[in-house]
Parts: structure tokens; C-alpha cells; sequence
């Protein structure tokens, strides 16, 4: 019945926005916030369309044929450094309908701070003295980072087989920060999957297209349990991830990095990750 | 029915997404069940042949016997339809079948009201707020207190400027008390400088924390001219305390055609005539929706000259019968409470037993112009004008409707008359209600309509609509359905 973009405050204060399968919760800082919100909703209102017009290239891995729409292009601009690895632009898709609402809202007025979240890939913009605190979710609260205006990153993103999008391995969730959301929407998508037990038997896989015909990952098996590890396997999954995420770092696409599985976690970067409320810095391997 | 495919294609957005069995599509939304893109609520049906009374009972294609709707006496309403917005589609259902014997279509259709709020009556004699007041739910104003009915206090509230004109707190707020209203749940006002009221369609109001139990007979005087005759012989002087009119039977027109004698009474409130007084007190929740809990603060001295004596007989009724008492002057013509004689107490009891039951009546009020039209025909205007020559019947959920005169079609529906749970919300906000046009099917023709879309209703219960399939049969309306006035 194809409805279009929808639009509302959650409170006074932050916007949400609505089409189809695109969640964005908005906030704003500095005087004419208001007018930054505003701008978000008139970028909004098309950009599912402008993605749909290219959804079929967009779902394969990237050729000669580069997409047109500006969200399109910077989600082909975040998976163009790992064309080594089997990625389509759509792993950046989150982080770049992100990244594109947040530069419309900057071009509009100037804002101290501002953050468009789109279900858990986040875009951000700080000025000096200004930081963020996000709430990570690996199936538990697995703890809070917070992103300062003096560290590189403007773009925070989580993957994970527990979430929305199908991963091919089995971490809970990988965090990633990045210069912008849809790079790390990107790098998270593929260092998740390179957490993995290839083979494991407490493993439960199933081809994508089974579960959702339209997906970009095609027959490829997609993580659906993940049952009992030992802590070698725990162990041994988390290094696989944790080699991607090294070499990305590496090459300066990442910034830091956390991978979450069983109850481990192993972060790289200097990532200002806090557990809870309790406040007590985990150990970092 | 041909076999089904294992995949279907979603079109509630563009992405249009191909949707595995038992699986959901990207938004998490929408899911294919049984080969079927499902939404939200489940359709209702209302079947004729279910007395009035019966409860809701849920409605199974496996367990449904094809009798009920070979009679003719289901009707597809549109609740859990579906609705587009802006609508470009056809109706979600446009249903063919023989009613007595005429080949009817019914369009059946959510509708998205931005246009719309409730008009509130509530059965009162209690000062609720003075005329134009602001009405607020958790202090978001979401409507004013409108001109007062006959023992009744009206409200109207919601409307396009409460639910889209203001802030968007207000909007929200406004938009999910009339939701609730309109589904019979029961939602808590204060009017700006008068009372906290809660308010639930079919229920008795609640006034300032006490639940009012029965409406007023009649204003003071109304009862003066009703009981006088009964009355006569048996006290020298009724006094009926009403917030609006206080009567006195000596006084009153009603006692003098009795040949009613003067008493000397005096009345402190302002006269209007004869027998019948203005403002005798302040309102409140004390007798006839005054603020005095001792009658007695109504009267001034007793004037011996105009007939006052000893021993003559008083009785003071309130307007509900709620509250009564009796007195006998004494020999300084002061009044002295005593039991109510015997002879009275039925007179009493008489007023009490014609008051009806104090009752909040909730009527939804919407527009239906727009483009909803367009997915009952594609030449919208036909369908105003067909409404309005009543060759097309409007329902709400399968409720009769009143149809305002004027142009558009502006409705009002009592909800109580609706199946529960018929009301919906879209965050624009606007409220979503069951909107069904029923109409000869040559009518339909001349009108424009879908005619490649009509279904039957047996094809309906087999397969629902776009968005699911679960649908319930329930009891219609007390009354015949509407649709037979035809």
C-alpha cells in the first residue's frame, strides 16, 4: 500500500522519521536546532525512494556500474576498500542514510552537537567540548561508549547476528567507530562476520534467500543460533574478528573497534567503553 | 484456491520486498503468515443472525459455516480494513451481495480522519465549567466546553486545530483521548476554572471524584409543574433545588391553578417568575448540583403577613430526588427538621424513579471528503452527491451514522453502537475509523466505482483483504442494520 515517510516528535526534543524499513531517531544541539531537524525531515522524505530506484544494483557487490543517488554512492564510497571480502553496498546502507540526514541538517544551520541514529548505526557531529554517550545491546546492556569531540570518529555502528540485518558469524555484536557511520556501519557488517567458527556444530546456519528471498547475501548461510562455546572457541572466534579489525584499523578506516561474543569482549582502539552503571573499565585484551 | 507461493511481495513501502513464510519483511512490520502479507488488527464482521448481546467471538475460516453468509445477513465492516494516505488504490474491500433480494455493493474502507473529534454528552446537573472553557487532559487543551443540553453538560473535543493546529505534545495528546473515548475507555478532563470529570461512553460520569448515579428529573421548576398535584393536601410548600431553576409550588404557576395558598416563604436567589428562581446558590456537588448541603440557606424569614403560621408543613426536594427533607415552622416561624411523613416519601420516590441514569454519551464526528473518495470511486464527488440523495448508505463499523446536511459528507456516530476497539491512530495525528458506503450495485456502476474490484463476501471471508485474512463475527447493532432501511 507503499505509505509514505513519516514524521513526529518522540518528545520535545527528538525527531523521529519513518519509511518502510528506515527508523531514524534525531537529535539536535545549538541554537536553531529546530531548523536542523526541519531540514532532516525535507532530505528524509526521499530517500527510500532514491535507494529503491537502485535497490538491485545496489544488492550486488560493486562492478562497474556505480550507483547514481547520493546515499547510494556513499554507501558504494564505504564498501570500496574491502572488495577483497564478498560485501555488497547494502552493508553500508544503515550507516549511509545516517551519515547523508546528518550532513542536510550541518548544511542547514550551525549546531553544537547532533546525532542521527538509524537503529543503532549512528551519525554524530561535536563540537569542541561537546560528547555522546551510546548504549551498546549484544542481547544484554554490554556497556556505554562515549565519543568525544577530540577523537576522530563520527560514526558509530554495531552488527551482529542478534540484530536486524543477517550476519555470517556469530558474534553478538561487533561495535565499530569510524569517520563516519557509513564506514563503520561497513566494518562492522564484515568484522562480525569474520567472527566465526566455520564448521562449529552448536552453530545453526540457514541460506539467506530462505529467510529473506530479497537479501543481498544470496545462498549464503547466515547465522540463526549460536549455542554453548567452550572458551577456546570463544577465544578462537574473537581472534578471527579481531584480525580484520587490526588490519582495517591499519589502514586507517577504523578507529576502534569492540567484538562482543559469550560474555568476552575484545576492543582495540582506546575505546572509552564503560559496563553499566557500575562504571568499571573492562579489560581490554 | 491455487497453490500458494512460498514467497510474496509486501507493497506497504516502496522497497516492495519479497517475504519468506512465517518470516517478516526489512521493517520487522509486515509478515508473510500463511501466505499472506499481515498487518494489524484483524478484519471484524458483524453477522445479523447474532443476537444483540452476544459476545465478540472469534472467527475462524476452518470453523465458519457457509450458511451465514449465503443468507445474506453478514456485513464485511471496516474495521482492520487497511487504509492508504493519501488514497490512490481502490478500497481495501468492495464487497457484492444480495441483501432482500437486491444486488448490493459495500465499499469498506479505513479512513483517516484529521478532520474528526468527539461530541461529548454528560447526563449532569453539575456546574462542569461556565460555556467556552478550555478542556484539558493531562494540560494539554484538547477542547472547550460547548452550550449546555437539557440536564446535560456538552463537550466538544478534538478537532483539526487541537490535533494538528498546536504543539505537537498537544496534538499527541489530543489524538489519544479521543482514541480512547471513541473506543469506550474512560479518560480524565478538568475544565479551566471548574471540575475534573472522567469520561467514558456508556458509563455514569465522575464529577470531581463522586460518580453521579442519575440525571435530574426536570430543572426546579419543570418538577414543580410534574409532582404539584400529587403534592397537594399533603405539605403547605415544596421547595425543588435545582443549580438552574429553583421552584416553589406556592408560587408557581402549577400551585396556583391548584388554588395552592401563600406561605410567606422567601427565597434568596433572583426571581424570574412566579415560583421560579435563578442562582440560589453557587454550583457545586451539593443538592440539585448546588454547592448547600443545608437547604435551609436558601430561605430568608418567613413572612407571617403573606401566610407564614406555625405548624405549617415545608418539604425541600432536590431535582434527583437524592436529597430531601421535611419541615414544620414552630411557633417563631423557624423551621424544625422532622421525618418525612409517610404520605410524601412516594412523591419522593417518584422523582428519584424518573431520573434516568446519569450516562456519558460519546459521538464521533469526522469528515469524510478527501481523498478517500477516490477509493470508493473514481469520481468523487458522485459519492457526496449519492450520500446526500441517500442512495448510498454510511456506516461506521457498521453503525448508522447521521449524515450533517451541507456539502461534504460530515458524519456523527454514537460509539457505543460500534463494535469495541473500532478506533485506530496514524502519528500524523489523525484517528483511524471504520468507514463502509453501501449502495445498489447499478448505483455503484453510475457512480464510477470499482467495478473490476468488487468481491463477494464469501471470497472475503476465504481470503480477507491486503492485510489479513483473521476476521471476527460480532453482534451488529441493537437496531436493524442500517443497510436494510434501504
Amino acid at each position: 500500500m507503499n505509505a509514505g515517510a513519516q514524521v513526529r516528535m518522540l518528545d520535545d526534543r527528538r525527531l523521529h522519521l519513518h519509511h518502510g524499513p528506515i527508523d531514524l531517531i534525531i537529535e539536535a544541539f545549538g541554537r536553531d536546532w529546530q531548523r536542523a531537524l526541519k531540514a532532516a525531515e525535507v532530505r528524509f522524505d526521499s530517500i527510500l525512494n532514491e535507494l529503491v530506484a537502485e535497490l538491485p544494483l545496489l544488492r550486488t557487490p560493486l562492478g562497474d556500474v556505480r550507483p547514481k543517488g547520493a546515499v547510494a554512492q556513499r554507501m558504494a564510497a564505504a564498501v570500496k576498500p574491502f572488495s577483497d571480502m564478498f560485501v555488497t553496498p547494502m552493508a553500508a546502507v544503515a550507516g549511509s542514510v545516517a551519515d547523508e540526514v546528518l550532513a542536510a541538517m550541518c548544511a542547514a544551520c550551525a549546531l553544537e552537537k547532533a546525532y542521527v541514529n538509524n537503529g543503532g548505526d549512528i551519525a554524530f557531529w561535536l563540537t569542541k567540548g561537546q560528547d555522546l554517550t551510546a548504549a551498546i545491546h549484544s542481547g544484554c546492556d554490554a556497556g556505554r561508549v562515549r565519543l568525544g569531540w577530540d577523537q576522530t570518529g563520527r560514526g558509530l555502528a554495531s552488527s551482529g547476528w542478534r540484530g536486524r540485518s543477517y550476519s555470517l558469524g556469530i558474534a553478538d555484536a561487533v561495535t565499530v567507530v569510524a569517520a563516519n557511520a557509513a564506514m563503520a556501519d561497513a566494518a562492522a557488517t564484515l568484522i562480525a562476520n569474520a567472527v566465526d567458527l566455520p564448521g562449529h556444530p552448536a552453530v545453526l546456519r540457514a541460506p539467506a534467500c530462505d529467510l529473506s528471498p530479497d537479501s543481498d547475501l544470496g545462498m549464503r548461510l547466515v547465522t540463526t543460533g549460536v549455542g554453548d562455546l567452550r572458551p577456546a572457541d570463544v577465544a578462537q572466534a574473537l581472534v578471527a574478528g579481531k584480525q580484520v579489525a587490526e588490519q582495517m584499523q591499519a589502514r586507517g578506516f577504523i578507529s576502534a573497534a569492540a567484538l562482543f561474543l559469550a560474555g568476552e569482549v575484545v576492543m582495540l582502539g582506546g575505546l572509552d567503553l564503560t559496563k553499566g552503571v557500575e562504571d568499571a573499565r573492562l579489560q581490554i585484551a | 484456491m491455487t497453490e500458494r507461493p512460498d514467497k510474496i511481495r509486501c507493497d506497504a513501502c516502496p522497497v516492495m520486498c519479497y517475504v519468506a513464510e512465517g518470516k517478516a519483511g526489512a521493517c520487522d512490520r509486515y509478515a508473510n503468515i500463511d501466505g499472506q502479507i499481515i498487518r494489524v488488527d484483524p478484519l471484524t464482521l458483524l453477522d445479523a443472525r447474532i443476537k444483540a448481546g452476544d459476545e465478540v467471538k472469534p472467527f475462524l475460516t476452518g470453523d465458519w459455516d457457509g450458511g451465514l453468509v449465503d443468507s445474506g445477513q453478514t456485513f464485511v465492516t471496516a474495521i482492520g480494513a487497511g487504509t492508504t494516505y493519501p488514497d490512490y488504490k481502490p478500497a481495501p474491500f468492495i464487497v457484492s451481495q444480495q441483501i432482500d433480494g437486491v444486488d448490493m455493493v459495500t465499499v469498506v474502507t479505513e479512513a483517516i480522519f484529521s478532520y474528526c473529534g468527539a461530541k461529548v454528552k454528560i447526563d449532569t446537573d453539575r456546574h462542569l465549567g461556565a460555556e467556552a472553557a478550555t478542556v484539558r487532559v493531562a494540560g494539554e487543551a484538547v477542547g472547550h466546553v460547548m452550550t449546555s443540553e437539557y440536564g446535560s453538560q456538552m463537550l466538544s473535543l478534538g478537532g483539526v486545530d487541537h490535533l494538528t493546529g498546536g504543539s505537537k505534545t498537544e496534538g499527541r495528546v489530543t489524538c489519544d483521548a479521543l482514541m480512547k473515548l471513541c473506543n469506550r475507555e474512560a479518560v480524565e478532563m478538568t475544565v479551566d476554572g471548574g471540575s475534573t470529570v472522567v469520561v467514558q461512553a456508556g458509563a455514569a460520569p465522575i464529577v470531581d471524584g463522586k460518580a453521579e448515579a442519575r440525571m435530574r428529573v426536570g430543572c426546579g421548576s419543570a418538577t414543580i409543574g410534574m409532582f404539584a398535584s400529587q403534592w397537594r393536601g399533603l405539605v403547605d410548600e415544596v421547595v425543588v433545588v435545582d443549580d438552574h431553576i429553583t421552584g416553589v409550588v406556592s408560587e408557581h404557576q402549577a400551585g396556583k391553578v391548584l388554588g395552592w395558598e401563600e406561605t410567606g416563604i422567601k427565597i434568596l436567589g433572583r426571581r424570574s417568575t412566579p415560583g421560579r428562581y435563578f442562582q440560589v446558590a453557587d454550583p457545586g456537588l451539593g443538592w440539585g448540583g448546588t454547592n448547600i448541603d443545608d437547604p435551609l440557606a436558601i430561605l430568608g424569614p418567613w413572612n407571617p403577613k403573606k401566610g407564614a403560621r406555625p405548624g405549617l408543613r415545608l418539604m425541600m426536594v432536590s431535582t434527583t430526588g437524592e436529597q430531601f427533607a421535611y419541615y414544620e415552622l414552630d411557633a417563631d416561624l423557624q423551621p424544625v427538621k422532622l421525618d418525612l411523613p409517610q404520605t410524601l416519601r412516594r412523591s419522593v420516590e417518584l422523582i428519584d424513579e424518573n431520573c434516568e441514569p446519569a450516562l456519558c454519551t460519546v459521538l464521533f464526528m469526522g469528515g469524510a471528503g478527501g481523498s478517500l473518495r477516490s477509493g470508493v470511486t473514481q469520481n468523487p464527488v458522485k459519492l457526496t452527491r449519492s450520500v446526500k440523495a441517500q442512495h448510498t448508505t454510511v456506516t461506521c463499523g457498521g453503525a448508522p451514522v447521521y449524515i450533517w446536511p451541507g456539502g461534504g459528507i460530515t458524519l456523527m456516530v454514537d460509539v457505543m453502537q460500534m463494535p469495541e476497539k473500532s478506533f485506530g491512530y496514524v502519528p500524523t495525528p489523525a484517528i483511524v475509523a471504520p468507514l463502509e458506503f453501501t449502495m445498489p450495485r447499478a448505483e455503484y456502476a453510475q457512480l464510477g466505482g470499482h467495478l473490476a474490484s468488487i468481491r463477494t463476501v464469501a471470497d472475503i471471508l476465504q481470503t480477507g483483504g491486503e492485510y489479513g485474512k483473521d476476521s471476527r463475527v460480532i453482534s451488529p447493532a441493537p437496531s436493524d442494520l442500517p443497510w436494510h432501511r434501504l
